[in-house]
């Protein structure tokens, strides 16, 4: 039990669509995250997986305090985070820092490396006294592998997957639990991301940390990730280990998903089974009755449009499945 | 019809029995302040009907440059071709003067572009866009012209294409405005198509899409396509040929089994070593050391060769590595390429 680092309760967050200029009335609701339960475990990996508008740069921001959930609870070490006010929530925040998605945007340009590194003392005194920060800064430079010599460098002068070295540094300063990645290898080529990933493994078994990791790279989410959640239009739809997601899918969505992942092997041309989905993403503002998925769905019956289907084991599928004909479908290694 | 395509079409001194497109010692360098950076030093390939030759590198290594090059929409300045041949059909058309050059590009050559919203112009509808191609080339009238684009609007399978031919770009999804992109391309039957990066920014479901739609096209018009990409998933699922770009050369060049079997070259071998995969939970992934040379200050030699696990000292030394020819098909810049096709 003590061992669940974060945990959050229907979490929800509703940005609400307004209309007129001088009186304006809501008119509607883009509902990014609409329900989410997950739990972290300390030293666990969480991946989290969807296509582009399912919400999960939204859960990011919710789970390190950029935005403030609708309704809902983020229970970070039995402390609820929403409703924290103050020093205690400074103090909370401490604890889930975020590593972001491009390292050409997420660093300010006119700091030095030190500076960067630096600014989470400055805004958390207490956390170390003045005179240590240059040697902590140079601590942090080592410990992600790059040159502490370079603390008076500025971003431009590094490359890209150093400077995702140097927002990840940032994310250590505070020494926290837990680390939000948002996409952090996505704007990285491929010989550069293996230098990321393999990172990010390594610092988990030194400093016991527990990762959110998201991206949309269902291969790099494998690699790194303990359990695995699959998002669709702010619903969390399929969770399960590793294996369960991605040898026993139950969900349409997921086995859609992965099928649609090109597997880099020529010989395995023409021989997986492809799913290919129709149309694009429905509106997260105006999203379909009962089940979200069932619009692009080939299961698709009259109770799905009825009644949505929760998020729970089913008699198919062992791991918590949404859909009500939940059923295993091995899409990545059906070659015959 | 057939005429007004002919009149527009001709191209003097076309060989109908040349190879389609043969790219040969292609060389551009961008005149910088801060030096000289040589972007594509010696690309060489050849594309033939219905073939689909990926282009596959990281960032940095020449790919897109080599197709703005091909097609004759380099920035010039900064961007110059120092040397080399783009033959299409026989025809060398980086001679050709520009308004011979128009001809060719949409006509024979025609490109699609990665980023499809900042490709397409907000402030037309994508109806006009299109329409643009056949006013301009064809000579059509509007009306005529607007009735042809919501036939290839059709055919890139957009639903309800007619009524959405007034639409302007930014009201279509990703996908669909890369299908509008593609449907850009195609809209005067060019025999050969590039596409750089069609779908690095859509989601893995659209791309599927996407690649079907394009592997479909192909076959039915008879086209070469030339894919320029990073993602060695998509080029393994559609690609005949690779050529794996490094610093400006191809440094490998190779049918699509080959390579990913038994590559022969140090860099194309780290690079499949270095991608996770769906199918297989990883063990510690194999790392490329060093970061890529800045093309203002390619190392002599070999430009792998400071990353290189195989390099030796002649690896370091000019000249650097010819194509040695590893198979009938097949060539590979690397002094050792038998070490490790056998490793």
């Amino acid at each position: 039990m003590s061992d669940i680092v974060l945990e959050t309760k229907d979490l929800v967050k509703h940005f609400p669509i307004t209309q007129g200029i001088v009186f304006q009335t809501q008119v509607g609701a883009v509902r990014a995250v609409d329900g989410v339960n997950i739990e972290l475990r300390r030293g666990e990996t969480l991946g989290v997986v969807g296509e582009s508008g399912c919400g999960k740069s939204t859960l990011a921001k919710l789970l390190v305090g950029l935005e403030k959930p609708t309704s809902g609870a983020i229970n970070v070490r039995n402390q609820n985070m929403v409703t924290l006010k103050g020093g205690e929530l400074r103090r909370a925040r401490r604890n889930i820092q975020m590593v972001l998605q491009d390292p050409y945007t997420s660093l300010n340009p006119r700091m030095t490396v030190g500076d960067i590194i630096g600014e989470p003392f400055e805004i958390h005194p207490d956390v170390a006294p003045k005179g240590d920060r240059q040697r902590k800064v140079q601590d942090l430079l080592d410990t992600v592998g790059l040159n502490p010599e370079h603390i008076n460098r500025y971003p431009h002068q590094f490359s890209g997957g150093q400077r995702q070295r140097i927002g990840i540094a940032r994310a250590l300063a505070l020494r926290p639990e837990i680390i939000v990645c948002d996409e952090p290898v996505s704007a990285l080529d491929v010989s550069i991301q293996a230098q990321v990933i393999n990172l990010l493994g390594a610092l988990q078994d030194e400093l016991g940390l527990s990762y959110i990791f998201i991206a949309h790279d269902l291969s790099v989410v494998r690699h790194i990730s303990d359990r695995v959640a699959v998002m669709y239009l702010g619903k969390i739809v399929e969770i399960g280990n590793d294996e369960e997601i991605y040898e026993k899918p139950t969900h349409p969505y997921t086995q859609a998903l992965l099928s649609a992942v090109p597997v880099p092997d020529p010989t395995l041309r023409g021989l997986r089974d492809q799913i290919v989905l129709e149309g694009d993403v429905p509106s997260p503002a105006n999203p379909p009755s009962g089940c979200r998925f069932r619009t692009r769905c080939w299961k698709a019956q009259s109770i799905c449009a009825e009644q949505e289907p929760l998020l729970e084991p089913r008699p198919n599928s062992p791991h918590p499945s949404a859909c009500h004909f939940a059923e295993v479908r091995d899409v990545i290694s059906a070659v015959e | 019809m057939t005429d007004i395509k002919a009149e527009f079409e001709a191209v003097p001194g076309v060989d109908p029995n040349a190879p389609l497109l043969e790219v040969t010692d292609l060389h551009v360098e961008f005149r910088t302040q801060y030096g000289v950076a040589k972007a594509v030093n010696g690309a060489n390939f050849r594309l033939a009907p219905r073939e689909t030759l990926a282009i596959l590198g990281e960032s940095g290594c020449g790919k897109s440059v080599t197709a703005q090059a091909i097609m004759g929409i380099l920035d010039s300045p900064p961007g110059f071709i120092t040397r080399g041949e783009v033959r299409y059909r026989g025809v060398d058309v980086l001679k050709l003067p520009e308004n011979e050059r128009r001809r060719v590009r949409a006509n024979q050559i025609a490109m699609i572009f990665q980023d499809a919203l900042s490709a397409l112009n907000p402030v037309f509808t994508v109806g006009f866009q299109l329409g643009e191609l056949f006013r301009m080339h064809r000579g059509m009238s509007r009306a005529d012209a607007k009735k042809r684009s919501i036939e290839l609007l059709d055919q890139v399978k957009i639903p309800a294409a007619a009524s959405r031919v007034n639409d302007f770009p930014h009201q279509f999804s990703g996908g669909m405005r890369q299908r509008v992109m593609i449907a850009m391309a195609l809209a005067l039957d060019p025999e050969v198509l590039i596409a750089d990066e069609p779908t690095t920014a859509l989601d893995v479901t659209v791309q599927a899409q996407i690649m079907g739609l394009l592997a479909e096209l192909q076959q039915q018009r008879n086209m070469g396509l030339i894919l320029i990409t990073h993602d060695m998933g998509v080029v393994a699922d559609v690609a005949d040929r690779i050529s794996v770009m490094y610093a400006g050369k191809v440094v490998e060049e190779a049918p699509v089994y080959d390579i990913y079997s038994r590559p022969a070259h140090p860099y194309a071998k780290a690079l499949l070593e270095s991608i996770p995969r769906l199918d297989m939970k990883g063990q510690q992934l194999s790392v490329i050391k060093g970061l890529p040379p800045a093309l203002t200050n390619i190392p002599p030699g070999c430009p792998f060769n400071p990353r290189c696990g195989y390099a030796r000292d002649v690896c370091r030394q000019d000249p650097p590595p010819p194509p040695y020819t590893v198979a009938a098909d097949r060539t590979a810049r690397c002094h050792f390429w038998e070490e490790v096709v056998s490793s």
